[in-house]
């Protein structure tokens, strides 16, 4: 079967931020996503202190172009702050135009 | 009942024992836990029997009766938060996000501190006006007036304060008790006389539960207590008392009865613990969740329960002996 290389990036954040951070990766261009709740440990221990709401997991199938935009914004607006890390990994996917 | 007697007798109240137990389930390391839709359903189900039963209750109060405690109301959600900020920053040297940020959470109301009080009453067989849930939801507007104070003083306008403002006054325990009072007043004494059963019976018990819960939660903020200092320490005290004390003394100005001007003191004393971390931290976000987190849900929940409670109740008492001595 025919694969195209995309981009996926993987977004974990504090819970209270999950609806800011969606509409923003889609105004960047991410056509779609898939969010759910998880929890785990980080530097800043913000997940331990709040107990309302878990820590939230964004996976976005993205063009390269695309990535790079939703990594700077959140450099510029949300890891100075907040406890988000993000990463971004090459992906082979079929369908690859329903991505970029 | 003199103070040792009423101190003791809240000491020994189900709900301060289960909100012990709670604590010491935590630093036990218990595997007690709550499931987390069953703690936020309780927390519903509490704020709406609070809503509704006031709402019953408010049969009969004219407007005028109204006005006074709402206007102090008001007055506590401006003045609280600001004087809170000025103690932080000029005493404390905190920096202004960390200041107003505290303001924000020792200027707006604690659900549990505020339903205990009404609970409180309820045990004591001292009436309290209906009215009282619409007076909790407006000293709510404490976050919005302590976070304006923040981002005024920093100048940053990236997010919208209009956007706390929409969620502070769409969040539940609003929406919840202004919509109970609202429920109360349609179905009147007939129709709360059917659903009695579950808003009325099963409210101390299921309280008792959320005690339990929230001792575990303060219990879990005690960690960062190293982190706060002798300053919060103090301050998670004193201004509860301070704030306490200026609430019951307003309500009964205000006209207010016994219990009435007891539970204004004790909202006025708490400090939030869901609303005020999430605006701040959506807000704020420079200000360290572990200070706030830790003094008020750490230092000041569990000295309102246990302490703050009794106090403001002797307090108003007495205070009534006082003016009819005169």
């Amino acid at each position: 079967m025919r694969t195209t290389p995309v981009r996926l990036v993987t977004m974990i954040a504090e819970g209270l931020l999950e609806d800011r951070l969606l509409q923003e990766i889609q105004k960047l261009g991410a056509r779609g996503y898939t969010c759910s709740a998880v929890h785990g440990h980080g530097t800043r221990g913000i997940s331990e202190s709040f107990w309302e709401g878990a820590q939230v997991k964004i996976e976005t199938l993205v063009s390269p172009e695309t990535a790079e935009r939703i990594l700077d914004h959140l450099v510029a607006h949300y890891f100075h702050d907040y406890a988000v890390i993000a990463y971004v990994s090459v992906v082979e996917t079929v369908r690859g135009e329903k991505y970029l | 009942m003199d103070t040792l007697e009423i101190l003791r007798a809240n000491l020994l109240s189900p709900l301060v024992l289960a909100f012990v137990l709670g604590m010491i389930a935590t630093l036990v390391k218990s595997d007690v836990e709550f499931p987390e839709p069953i703690y936020k359903f309780m927390g519903i189900y509490l704020l709406l029997a609070i809503g509704i039963n006031g709402g019953v209750d408010l049969a009969g109060t004219t407007f005028a009766e109204f006005i006074w405690p709402a206007a102090a109301a008001i007055f506590l959600a401006v003045a609280t938060p600001t004087w809170s900020y000025l103690v932080l920053r000029r005493v404390g040297r905190f920096d202004v996000a960390n200041a107003a940020g505290i303001a924000a959470h020792y200027g707006s109301v604690s659900s549990v501190t505020f339903i205990a009080a009404i609970s409180l009453m309820e045990s004591a067989g001292q009436a309290v006006e209906g009215f009282i849930p619409a007076l909790s939801a407006l000293m709510e507007w404490g976050i919005i007036v302590a976070l304006f104070i923040g981002r005024f003083n920093l100048r940053q306008g990236d997010t919208s304060l209009g956007e706390v403002i929409r969620d502070t006054l769409t969040g539940r325990s609003v929406v919840l008790l202004m919509g109970g009072l609202l429920i109360g007043v349609i179905i009147g004494e007939a129709g709360y006389e059917r659903i009695e059963p579950v808003f009325g019976d099963l409210f101390r018990g299921v309280l008792v539960l959320f005690l339990l819960e929230m001792g575990m939660v303060a219990a879990r903020q005690l960690r960062g207590f190293a982190k706060v200092g002798a300053f919060m320490v103090g301050f998670g005290i004193i201004m509860p008392l301070l704030h306490g004390i200026i609430g019951v003394t307003l309500g009964h100005l205000a006209g207010l009865s016994v219990g009435g001007s007891f539970v204004l003191g004790a909202i006025a004393a708490s400090s939030s613990y869901i609303d005020a971390p999430a605006a701040v931290r959506a807000t704020l976000p420079q200000a360290n969740p572990s200070i706030y987190l830790t003094s008020s849900l750490g230092i000041t929940l569990p000295f309102n329960l246990i302490v703050g409670l009794p106090l403001f109740y002797l307090y108003s008492q007495q205070l009534y002996r006082w003016w009819y001595a005169i």
